[in-house]
């Protein structure tokens, strides 16, 4: 699982469970692919992401180095900024571990990069 | 037995390791699955040559993320068989994937997508698989979870396979039940073999719905007959309920029983409260 999709995933499909946003990631596995830098890309998707909640998910699977804690002024022309967004966005991938509901502390376990969302017949809405 | 595969087994049954590698090899599938995929990018009115961040449901082994990828768009797939999920690994697709049932929701926030597809998939939510699966609640938990994770304007597009007419009616209730505008869109209705159904819903502005291929200029009508409450009433002949054309007819037809009638007027059957 790519932190463009933690930037967007959610457990509120839970019965009785408001916004489940954040979850919280527990990653035991780790990896870094290589994607072909798209600046276009990354410019149309920042507005879009919640820059805090990107950097937290980061800080806690060790990979907040370097990444500025807010989104920069003018980033559509700063290309360093830029290629920060992309390589913790799209290249940091968590492969092992499991999310955590914010509001019901559920586990969803992420297994081979995929985390399981489905849920049980009792806990759907 | 049936043929459909929606008849044989709940999809992360049927699509069981044999399954997905038989169906990801079959060179058939393959080009019928990307040349359905274009279409449904087609139909999306995407921005011209800006990559986009889009939403494949029921995206497999990723034949039709593929395509999504050869157009310059980032995906992120979801899945409810894991084999199918595990093929799509092997292939080393670009996409994202998410193990979910869509009929649960769309577990994504609000405002994530600039568009969704979803190819060959949307007629397993017909199914009834567990003791606690109703299909009708199920589309509309789908559809309007769905509607919430687009952006504005974004548009979802969905190849599938309709059993029959009343499945077509309760896709588009339920999807306008959640918000979405839209309607089916049917290519090639005269060929047995090319015929193929998308549903093209939109979530804001007020385009009409998109030409259907192969269709000639009187076949239009039916095309789009699932497009509003309104044509398909009209496809039927009665004027629907409550509107200035039903209201005339009743009142012409009490008349003719002899009943009392207020004249017609301009203000007969105006609508007295905003627009739907
Ligand atoms: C015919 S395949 C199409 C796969 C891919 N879109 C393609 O074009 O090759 C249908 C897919 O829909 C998935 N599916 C069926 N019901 C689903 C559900 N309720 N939630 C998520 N996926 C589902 C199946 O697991 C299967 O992978």
């Amino acid at each position: 699982m790519k932190l463009i999709t933690h930037n967007m995933l959610t457990s509120k499909c839970l019965k009785g469970v408001m916004t489940g946003y954040p979850l919280a990631i527990n990653a035991t596995d780790v990896k870094i692919t290589e994607v072909d830098f798209n600046p276009e890309f990354i410019t149309r998707v920042i507005p879009k992401l919640d820059w805090e909640v990107l950097w937290h998910a980061a800080n806690s699977i060790g990979h907040s180095e370097g990444l500025p804690k807010s989104i920069e002024p003018k980033f559509e022309e700063n290309e360093d900024f830029l290629k920060k967004a992309h390589k913790i966005l799209l290249e940091v991938e968590i492969e092992e571990g499991h999310l955590t509901c914010p509001e019901s502390g559920r586990q969803f376990p992420i297994s081979k990069g995929i985390p399981n969302m489905l849920l049980t017949e009792a806990e759907v809405q | 037995m049936s043929k459909r595969p929606e008849h044989q087994a709940p999809p992360e049954v049927f699509y069981n390791e044999d399954e997905a590698r038989k169906y990801t090899q079959n060179s058939r599938i393959i080009d019928i699955q990307a040349q359905m995929t274009e279409r449904c990018l087609e139909l999306l009115l995407l921005p011209e040559d800006i990559p986009c961040l889009l939403l494949d449901l029921g995206c497999g082994s990723g034949l039709s993320g593929s395509v999504l990828e050869e157009n310059g768009h980032m995906w992120i797939g979801l899945d409810i068989s894991p084999s199918m999920l595990d093929v799509a690994l092997e292939r080393e697709t670009e996409g994202d994937l998410v193990l979910a049932d869509m009929g649960e929701g769309i577990p994504f926030k609000a405002g994530c997508f600039d568009g969704a597809i979803s190819v060959s998939a949307l007629q397993w939510l017909f199914n009834a698989d567990k003791k606690s699966h109703r299909p009708v609640k199920r589309l509309y938990t789908f559809f309007s979870t769905l509607y919430a994770s687009l952006s504005r304007s974004a548009r979802a597009v969905f190849q599938f396979y309709p059993e029959n007419e009343s499945q077509l009616e309760l896709l588009t209730t339920q999807a306008m039940k959640a918000g979405f505008y839209g309607g089916v869109v049917i290519d090639y209705p005269n060929s047995a073999k090319a015929k193929k159904f998308f549903l093209v819903l939109m979530t804001g502005g007020s385009g009409p719905l998109p030409k259907a291929l192969g269709a000639d200029e009187v076949e239009d009508n039916i095309q789009v007959k699932y497009a509003r409450r309104e044509a398909a009433k009209a496809a039927r002949g009665k004027p629907l309920k409550n509107t200035k054309a039903w209201l005339l007819e009743k009142k012409e037809r009490r008349r003719k029983q002899g009943k009392e009638t207020k004249p017609d007027t301009k203000y007969t059957g105006r609508k007295r409260s905003g627009r739907f």
